[in-house]
């Protein structure tokens, strides 16, 4: 958006987050209503408006290596409530994007853990395999003691299949896995 | 009235109980449910977290499958795929770039033409039939609990008033129960966070089941398998502080088949960590619902 017309990339962060969102996050005038309503800002070491103006700032080191972006839970309060329109829940998502593909390792163990056993299980199945999700969630992160979840109290209650059901389709889903790739690669060389 | 059927991966695992009591209710209120032939999952949080364009692709294909069987609206009962399959549904129409990206990811043919809707919807519509058919559930308090992706964001869900919606409590007037005021309907249980960061779930679902209980309900309606999982299985966690909730937390799917009088046990109450057989019993007794006052 902001380099429409011009052969100039914008290497920001801002423009970066354009590039990924469409999203324009200078239209911020730090009111704070998003950080007012958001149910995480408690525990996030930076509070949703103040992601939003290090990325104004171009504070990209300080920004993409710190949690507080992992820790939204897309519940879309500050979306519905800003009075801008800036959509802080989708710039939040272009913050994660950027890092996940860039350096995953900056992102918090066990929630980076938690999106890779996750999608691994749509690419294998088509589906979540709940039981393959938690094995797998469990290697990444080393937590095997962890109490996850009552397991035997949950399978009595029949809710964790044994068994994952696997699609027809899921060599489309792999294609759609592999092309959401190669797009990405082909940003980063050329953005 | 024919309507596509999109379950998603919880409700063929630890929200069954959702699926069966949708299945249970839609029959008596002449609804027939087309299930998506391979639908694959929505894409969820992690998704949308780490790729947009394969959130929106996963979502699409699923839309694709639906227009291939002729369906010209879905039904997805899980809120998060609700809003995985309506944000596709939105940006494709709106977002060109993006469109010219997702279409070729396709294995057929796409128009972008299908529907996309919540089953708080689905029940609001039929709220005339479910009162018609009712034995009302007289005496009986809920606390309708929304949560997030129902309602929000307002673009993209386009249903109910973002901040103070009336449809949950709607479908409960119809099934004569009393739907309770109070503060904690649209705040988040922690939605994904059930695996990666259970402290988070149990604060945010603490506060929530608190202010149900303090407002005198005996049981939190809920329409988000996310949400149910987060408030019954880990209920006793968030008691640890040594106060009882004891809120059984029901489906609106589970509440609606209680008043059309269909048997519990094809409702799957007995997959629920905190019990409702107490609340069953009270529902089946003659008498005005006696159940022990809640706290304060």
């Amino acid at each position: 958006m902001s380099e429409a017309g011009s052969s100039h990339v914008d290497s920001s962060l801002a423009g970066e987050l354009c590039r990924a969102t469409g999203l324009n996050v200078a239209a911020c005038y730090q009111c704070g209503k998003c950080s007012a309503g958001c149910p995480m800002a408690a525990e996030m070491p930076l509070a949703p408006h103040q992601m939003l103006r290090l990325a104004q700032l171009d504070a990209r080191e300080k920004l993409l290596s710190d949690p507080s972006p992992w820790l939204c839970l897309t519940c879309e309060t500050c979306t519905a409530r800003c009075p801008n329109e800036v959509d802080p829940a989708r710039l939040i998502d272009g913050l994660r994007e950027i890092v996940f593909k860039r350096d995953p390792a900056a992102a918090p163990l066990r929630l980076r853990a938690f999106h890779q056993a996750f999608l691994h299980q749509i690419r294998s199945h088509g589906r979540v395999f709940e039981v393959g999700l938690i094995v797998g969630y469990k290697g990444r992160t080393g937590a095997l003691f962890d109490d996850v979840l009552n397991a035997p109290a949950v399978l009595r209650r029949g809710k964790l299949a044994l068994s994952p059901s696997n699609i027809e389709g899921r060599e489309e889903v792999r294609r759609i896995f592999e092309a959401c790739q190669q797009t990405a690669a082909r940003k980063e060389a050329r953005p | 009235m024919k309507l596509g059927y999109f379950p998603g991966c919880s409700l063929h695992s630890t929200a069954k109980e959702f699926d069966l009591s949708l299945k249970a209710v839609a029959g008596p209120l002449g609804v027939e449910l087309e299930e998506i032939r391979d639908w694959s999952c929505c894409g969820s949080s992690s998704a949308h977290a780490t790729d947009h364009l394969l959130s929106t692709a996963l979502a699409a294909r699923n839309l694709s499958l639906a227009e291939e069987q002729g369906l010209s609206r879905v039904m997805a009962p899980c809120a998060a795929c609700f809003s995985r399959l309506a944000t596709a549904r939105h940006e494709l129409a709106h977002d060109e770039a993006q469109a010219r990206l997702v279409r070729p990811m396709l294995a057929r043919s796409f128009k972008n033409a299908v529907e996309v809707q919540n089953v708080v919807a689905l029940l609001q519509g039929l709220a005339g039939r479910i009162k018609a058919t009712a034995k009302p559930l007289t005496g009986l308090r809920v606390a309708c609990y929304y949560g997030c992706l129902l309602v929000r964001p307002p673009a993209i869900a386009r249903f109910d008033d973002p901040e103070d919606p009336t449809s949950m409590e709607q479908v409960v007037a119809a099934t004569g129960a009393t739907a309770v005021k109070w503060s904690r309907r649209l705040d988040c249980c922690g939605a994904g966070f059930s695996l990666s960061r259970v402290g988070s779930v149990v604060r945010l679902g603490r506060a929530i089941l608190e202010d149900a209980k303090a407002s005198g309900a005996q049981a939190v309606v809920v329409a988000c398998p996310m949400c149910h999982s987060n408030l019954d299985l880990r209920q006793s966690a968030m008691e640890a502080r040594g106060a009882s909730l004891g809120l059984p937390i029901l489906f609106l799917t589970q509440l609606v088949g209680l008043a059309l009088k269909l048997p519990p046990a094809s409702l799957g109450f007995e997959r629920h960590f905190v019990s409702a057989a107490g609340l069953l019993r009270a529902i089946a007794a003659p008498a005005a619902l006696q159940l022990p006052a809640p706290r304060g």
